[in-house]
């Protein structure tokens, strides 16, 4: 599992969330969720929901509130799943 | 016998206690009872006041409760009760004021509500995490028919910040 395997699920994921379609296409780490996506923080616990179902991780508190934009969300995806091998 | 009735005055507490952190007033409370409570679910009830402010002007000479008020009605002991008793049962700060923030819904009406019925309200928690909470939420009539249903989320926020 790559960064941009993570990365590529993260974007079919974010397209059911964000309104703003243009920036969902050229997305990178410094993408914020809030400004750039436009997702509100209830929204954001369905995006982690889902990544926890899709890599059968478990995402605590302290890891969430490390997310604010695409790198580290990536970053704590790749952590959880790492931490279980 | 002795248990059984502690144990009733006990969840009455309980009840009054969680009734008593609802951050609403007078004409915009509408929660009136908590029939059941536990971390999986809430049934509560309210009974639309005839005098209440916006029959008068919804709709003139014809009174009927607003869907936006029968959401609210919804939320309120759907989504603002069950959370604050989850809030409670995770260790609630005293000195922190409870900010409940509605952040979707999705609901289908099905009976129109007119002045003084009485309405059931049956929630049951999806997930609360993250201080998010969902729920699949009932509403009946007193004929036991489904007034509205559907789906609710809210941030069950203790503080001044505004997170979305």
């Amino acid at each position: 599992m790559t960064r941009e395997d993570i990365l590529e699920e993260l974007k079919k994921v974010l397209a059911h969330y964000t309104p703003d379609k243009e920036t969902l296409n050229s997305i990178g780490p410094e993408t914020d969720f809030v400004n750039d996506l436009k997702i509100n923080s209830a929204n954001m616990v369905d995006i982690i929901i889902e990544a926890e179902e899709r890599y059968d991780i478990e995402i605590d508190m302290d890891s969430a509130e490390k997310i604010h934009n695409i790198g580290s969300c990536v970053d704590v995806i790749l952590e959880k799943i790492n931490e279980k091998k | 016998m002795w248990t059984e009735g502690n144990t009733a005055c006990k969840t009455e507490n309980m009840y009054e206690e969680v009734l008593n952190q609802l951050p609403y007033k007078s004409s915009f409370r509408f929660v009136d009872t908590i029939i059941s409570l536990d971390e999986n679910g809430v049934v509560g009830e309210y009974t639309l006041r005839p005098d209440a402010f916006f029959y008068e002007d919804h709709f003139p000479g014809n009174p009927v409760t607003p869907g936006v008020i029968l959401t609210e009605i919804m939320a309120q002991i759907g989504l603002v009760v069950l959370g604050i008793y989850l809030l409670m049962q995770a260790g609630l700060s005293p000195e922190k004021k409870i900010i409940p923030l509605f952040t979707s819904s999705q609901v289908d009406f099905h009976k129109l509500v007119l002045p003084g019925e009485k309405l059931k309200v049956v929630s049951k928690k999806q997930y609360f995490r993250f201080n998010k909470l969902k729920c699949t939420v009932e509403m009946m009539n007193e004929k036991n028919e489904t007034v509205a249903r559907g789906i609710f989320s809210g941030m069950m926020i203790q503080s001044n910040n505004n997170p979305l």
